[in-house]
């Protein structure tokens, strides 16, 4: 009794009626759908007549999918290849940017720029630079200086790095402002001390720089990675999984099953799975980089 | 931040993949029966002279006057004739990603309208209403050519649709590309090889794609099983629970062999091998591509959403070639709410058979209807397969034939042939997985030189068979 006395006079109660509409808005919209997805999952439905429980059958369906180990593959190629190129050149270009004297506003401009074209255009327009004629956008610069023709996104191992280069040249910048705006928080007497050390730029980068935005790249680098594993848009739009299925990623494979062919059983029973392996990936990264946190 | 919280965000984050998709089916209440979806309570006995509402689909949009004004006249005059059933015209188009969404959340019309190649899946997934009861009461229910009402039966032939218009598959070519290549449009390709040797010629003059194929969304294996067909091949063989994948059968190869070889030895399919509907539409009537495979509709979407030179439009029948070579139909059918109560069902059909079937059953009904089209500036003319039989067809073309605004002449290798085609229906069973399962192989054969034509066909053969068991 003494303790819930205590509790409402602490605030407690006045901090509870505060969070409820928003906590009201989130369960509706946010974990109410997941509930309703995990109930889909072990049933058979055509959103009309009433669902027939089955079991684990959708998994077991998604599973025994041979595009199911395909889209695995893919999804992981593309997540490599999007940290290979993707996670360094933020970082490279933030770096670079803090060091200009002048023009820094306009560089960081310049970076954002792709994220303000809205993602759908950006992916069209980008399959207009790929056309693999010798006359496409691309094809007529590389020939410029002898290269190509490239077939890019018309050749099963050449479209998943198109992909890439896409997904890297729409995203970069905002992790660029991310970058500098942590860049902003290294104290300047650390550069000072590591200059009076005699150390050089790189010395300076690898001993200050990076160690002081280690909290921002552990975050960055999980973000990057789970946005990565749910990439649909550059593949659907793009590519819509070809050629052979070279770019089928599990999100567009659970919206080929949901929207292609009805079976929201299999659809959600695979973002089930998804979500599943996101929060154990999640979590074990955090506990393994628990020590390397600033925070 | 606390551990525990950072873990809390992690598993949120992760989470947002299960929400996106789950938002979409989130209708907890299933639609009830009666409630016909649209916010009408229907009345459940179906009484002739109880008040009933129904939505239909395909009001034009507001931009195009002439056709709404024309659809909204036409609501007008059934509810006169039918004082008790009132009309909500709807807006909304067939589209296959939104369609279950819609159906779930109460915002699909009672009745829509959708292709054949849907059809078979959403009677399978017990999307449509059985009106079997209906349709037999139909003055006309008898007439229906068998293999074109086949597409909106179940096994046991009951039927869950009204076929409104059926098209046969063609070639469409470029004349004007033709005549570059110094071929002569008015002598269109009759066998394969011709198709072949055509397109090497019209990508040698004009350096475009010659003949090209979809390849995505399905519809590779779409043209492929249409390919298969002109050469004698089926998909699938058998009925009922008896039925077997054949996609490794021999018709199907030669079509892919004469792809590669279009492709890989002539150089004549251009650089783009990831079309689908409406961008080998697009491409076509841009005068990048020289032949294609499609429904002998196709050039009304041409006209409208491509803006194609009609100068420029051909249309052929595919050549048929082997003892069993048949063309592929297509066409709209017209179907009602699973949930749609029995007077609303009852209502739904007295609209199919008002709006949609007198166009083609009474002279004055298919007057105002082309009239109406005349004067929107959309095509009309353009060859159709027949829903009845040829003679019915022949007359209804007649009963319009003045008004006719379509490039006829330049469709009449097709127009004059293809009544003589045995028409082959889509492949019974999984026709959609079916059609995915061929698209890789289809866009394997045109983007990898060394792809192995037998062992594809073997694996693709091997998954469609295990899902058709799987039932």
């Amino acid at each position: 009794m003494n303790a819930t006395i205590r509790w409402v006079r602490g605030g407690g109660l006045s901090t509870l009626l505060l969070l409820l509409p928003l906590l009201l808005v989130f369960s509706y919209f946010a974990w109410f759908p997941i509930g309703r997805a995990v109930v889909m999952s072990l049933q058979e439905t055509n959103l009309v007549t009433d669902p027939v429980w089955v079991g684990l059958d959708n998994f077991r369906h998604v599973l025994d999918d041979p595009l199911f180990w395909t889209s695995v593959r893919n999804t992981l190629y593309f997540t490599g290849l999007a940290l290979l190129f993707g996670y360094p050149v933020p970082l490279v270009l933030a770096v670079v940017m803090s060091e200009l004297r002048r023009g820094k506003g306009l560089y960081s401009a310049l970076a954002y720029l792709p994220v303000v074209v809205p993602p759908v255009v950006a992916v069209l327009l980008w399959r207009f630079f790929y056309d693999a004629s010798q006359t496409g956008v691309f094809n007529t610069i590389l020939g410029w200086v002898g290269l190509g023709p490239f077939a890019w996104i018309q050749d099963a191992s050449s479209a998943m790095p198109s992909l890439v280069l896409q997904a890297t040249w729409a995203n970069a910048g905002a992790t660029v402002l991310i970058y500098l705006a942590a860049l902003t928080g290294v104290r300047g007497d650390l550069y000072d001390a590591a200059e009076v050390d005699g150390a050089g730029l790189w010395h300076k980068i690898w001993h200050v720089t990076l160690p002081q935005l280690r909290g921002v790249l552990l975050i960055t680098l999980i973000l990057q990675v789970i946005a990565t594993f749910q990439v649909f848009t550059e593949p659907y739009l793009m590519t819509n999984g070809g050629p052979q299925n070279a770019t089928v990623t599990v999100l567009l494979q659970i919206y080929n099953y949901a929207f292609r062919f009805g079976d929201y059983g299999a659809a959600t029973a695979l973002s089930v799975l998804l979500a599943l392996f996101l929060a154990v990936m999640s979590a074990v990264y955090f506990r393994l980089t628990r020590s390397w946190s600033t925070t | 931040m606390s551990s525990t919280r950072r873990h809390l965000g992690a598993v949120a984050a992760a989470a947002m993949a299960l929400s996106l998709l789950a938002a979409c089916g989130s209708g907890d209440e299933e639609p009830q029966a009666g409630d016909g979806g649209n916010g009408q309570q229907g009345d459940g006995g179906g009484g002739e002279d109880e008040a009933v509402t129904i939505s239909v689909s395909n009001l034009p949009p507001a931009t195009e006057s002439a056709t709404r004004e024309a659809f909204l006249a036409r609501v007008e005059e059934f509810e006169v004739a039918n004082p008790n059933i009132t009309i909500e015209p709807s807006e909304y188009e067939w589209d296959v990603t939104t369609f279950a969404a819609q159906l779930a959340g109460g915002t699909l019309p009672t009745t829509f309208e959708f292709p054949f190649t849907d059809g078979q899946a959403m009677i399978e997934r017990g999307q449509l209403a059985d009106i079997t009861a209906e349709v037999q009461e139909l003055p006309y229910a008898d007439a229906f050519n068998p293999s074109v009402l086949e597409v909106a039966q179940d096994d046991a032939g009951n039927i869950y649709a009204i076929p409104t218009s059926a098209y046969g598959m063609g070639l469409h070519y470029n004349r004007i590309m033709f005549e570059q290549a110094g071929l002569d449009p008015d002598a269109p390709p009759t066998s394969w090889d011709e198709v072949r040797e055509y397109a090497d010629a019209i990508a040698e003059a004009t350096g475009q794609a010659g003949f090209a194929q979809m390849s995505q969304n399905n519809t590779g294996g779409w043209i492929l099983t249409t390919l298969t067909y002109a050469l004698g091949g089926r998909m699938e063989e058998g009925t009922g629970d008896d039925v077997t994948a054949t996609l490794d059968n021999e018709g199907t190869q030669q079509a892919l062999e004469l792809l590669r070889q279009m492709r890989w030895e002539d150089d004549a399919m251009g650089d783009n091998f990831l079309f689908d509907w409406g961008t080998i539409n697009q491409a076509f009537a841009a005068g990048q591509v020289g032949m294609y495979i499609g429904g002998s509709d196709v050039y009304n979407s041409l006209v409208t959403e491509n803006s194609i030179d009609p100068n420029s439009y051909g249309l052929t029948v595919l050549p048929l070639e082997g003892a069993d070579a048949g063309v592929l139909g297509g066409g709209t059918i017209v179907g009602v709410r699973p949930d749609a109560s029995e007077a609303e069902r009852a209502a739904a059909v007295k609209w199919i058979d008002f709006f949609y079937m007198s166009k083609l059953t009474q002279e004055e009904a298919a007057l105002a209807d082309a009239e109406a089209l005349v004067a929107a500036d959309a095509p009309l003319g353009t060859p159709a397969l027949p829903i009845f039989g040829a003679e019915q067809l022949a007359e209804s073309d007649a009963w319009v034939a003045d008004l006719v605004n379509v490039p006829l002449e330049q469709m009449m290798p097709f127009k004059e042939s293809i009544l003589d085609q045995p028409l082959v229906p889509e492949p019974p069973v999984r026709a959609q997985d079916l059609y995915a399962e061929l698209d890789a192989v289809v866009q394997a054969v045109l983007t990898d030189e060394n792809a192995d034509i037998d062992a594809l066909l073997e694996t693709a053969n091997s998954n469609v068979s295990s899902l058709i068991e799987a039932g």
